[in-house]
């Protein structure tokens, strides 16, 4: 009874596995593990063109497969990752990166969060100290309240 | 009074970003094209209907021409066939066709029904040459200037207010000896 109460669940998750599997819309295999691990990578981290928040692995679409045949042909024939994202880039732009480069064009995108949170870090302390300073001039701030 | 002048100014800096964000809201939906300023990308690609023979972006170099990328499995395609053949008939600049991922027999029956406006087309099979020319979705066409330089990208259906308005003050423009 134990048994079988443990095995359901297990079977459940294999069941599920195996259609993640199926549904899997990239089955290329590289010859080595190497060069697996590039390739998905490489296909994890370009855009595709056309379904735009879809990376090339993921996406059904017909350019996703010719991209993703490109990039295999391209490893195969020994060039680097870098060459691989750069003539992408060429064709498709900055977008097609899902992790945009630094550049005078990007540059906002990468530095106004840090701007911004040191803008609002400068404000907090700068409301903090005046509150501070207004505490501090109070002989009896409790007192106060309770007048109040 | 400062204690106004920083919510203002930060007020202000907030409509003149979303006034920018307002004024590109058109071109959202557009990916602006790396290669324009650029060589248009090298082929050299079997012609429809004459497979023997092979269709290169040298045969055109010292004209304007436009790179028209399309397919029978594309609507838009049909949408803007009508406009690809006033063109032609303005004999302006010649359409170079590019059959992306089609089927050469429907290709040829689309150009025998609705009229062929090409001078010439080639096939793209394996679709390496949409690929090496940044196309993501048909029809897409590149104004190609004589130098060889891709000029402008419209992406989209060619229409005649694209035409009149983005591609002929280009042409018109290169042909007196400008830019």
């Amino acid at each position: 009874m134990r048994h079988r109460a443990a095995t359901l669940p297990l079977l459940a998750l294999a069941t599920l596995l195996l259609a993640q599997a199926a549904l899997a819309v990239d089955t290329t295999q590289m010859p080595t593990p190497e060069l697996q691990a590039r390739y998905s990578a490489l296909t994890h981290e370009l855009r595709c063109m056309q379904c735009q928040n879809e990376a090339l692995a993921d996406s059904p679409v017909q350019l996703a497969a010719d991209m993703r045949g490109l990039i295999r042909d391209m490893l195969l024939a020994g060039k680097t990752d870098a060459e691989v994202r750069a003539y992408m880039v060429a064709r498709y732009g900055d977008f097609i990166l899902f992790r945009p480069r630094f550049n005078t064009r990007t540059a906002w995108l990468w530095l106004a969060p840090g701007a911004l949170l040191l803008l609002g870090a400068f404000v907090a302390a700068r409301v903090v100290k005046r509150r501070a300073a207004l505490l501090a001039q109070d002989p009896d701030p409790i007192d106060e309240e309770g007048r109040g | 009074m400062t204690r106004f002048l920083v919510p203002l100014a930060a007020f202000g800096l907030l409509v003149v970003v979303l006034a920018i964000g307002i004024r590109h809201a058109p071109e959202k939906g557009v990916i602006a094209s790396p290669l324009i300023g650029r060589p248009a990308p090298q082929f050299s690609l079997p012609e429809l209907g004459n497979s023997g023979r092979l269709v290169s972006s040298g045969d055109f170099k010292g004209k304007w021409y436009l790179f028209n990328v399309w397919g029978t499995w594309c609507y838009e395609c049909r949408a803007e066939h009508g406009m690809l053949l006033e063109v032609q008939r303005s004999a302006i600049l010649p359409l170079v066709g590019l059959d992306w991922k089609d089927d050469d027999g429907e290709a040829r029956t689309w150009l025998t029904q609705l009229g062929n406006p090409y001078a010439v087309v080639a096939v793209d099979h394996s679709g390496r040459t949409a690929i090496d020319w940044g196309v993501y979705a048909a029809p897409e066409s590149f104004l190609v200037d004589p130098r060889g330089i891709v000029v402008y990208k419209v992406t989209g259906a060619l229409t005649r207010e694209v035409w009149t308005r983005d591609i002929l003050p280009r042409v018109s423009g290169g042909s007196l000896g400008g830019s």
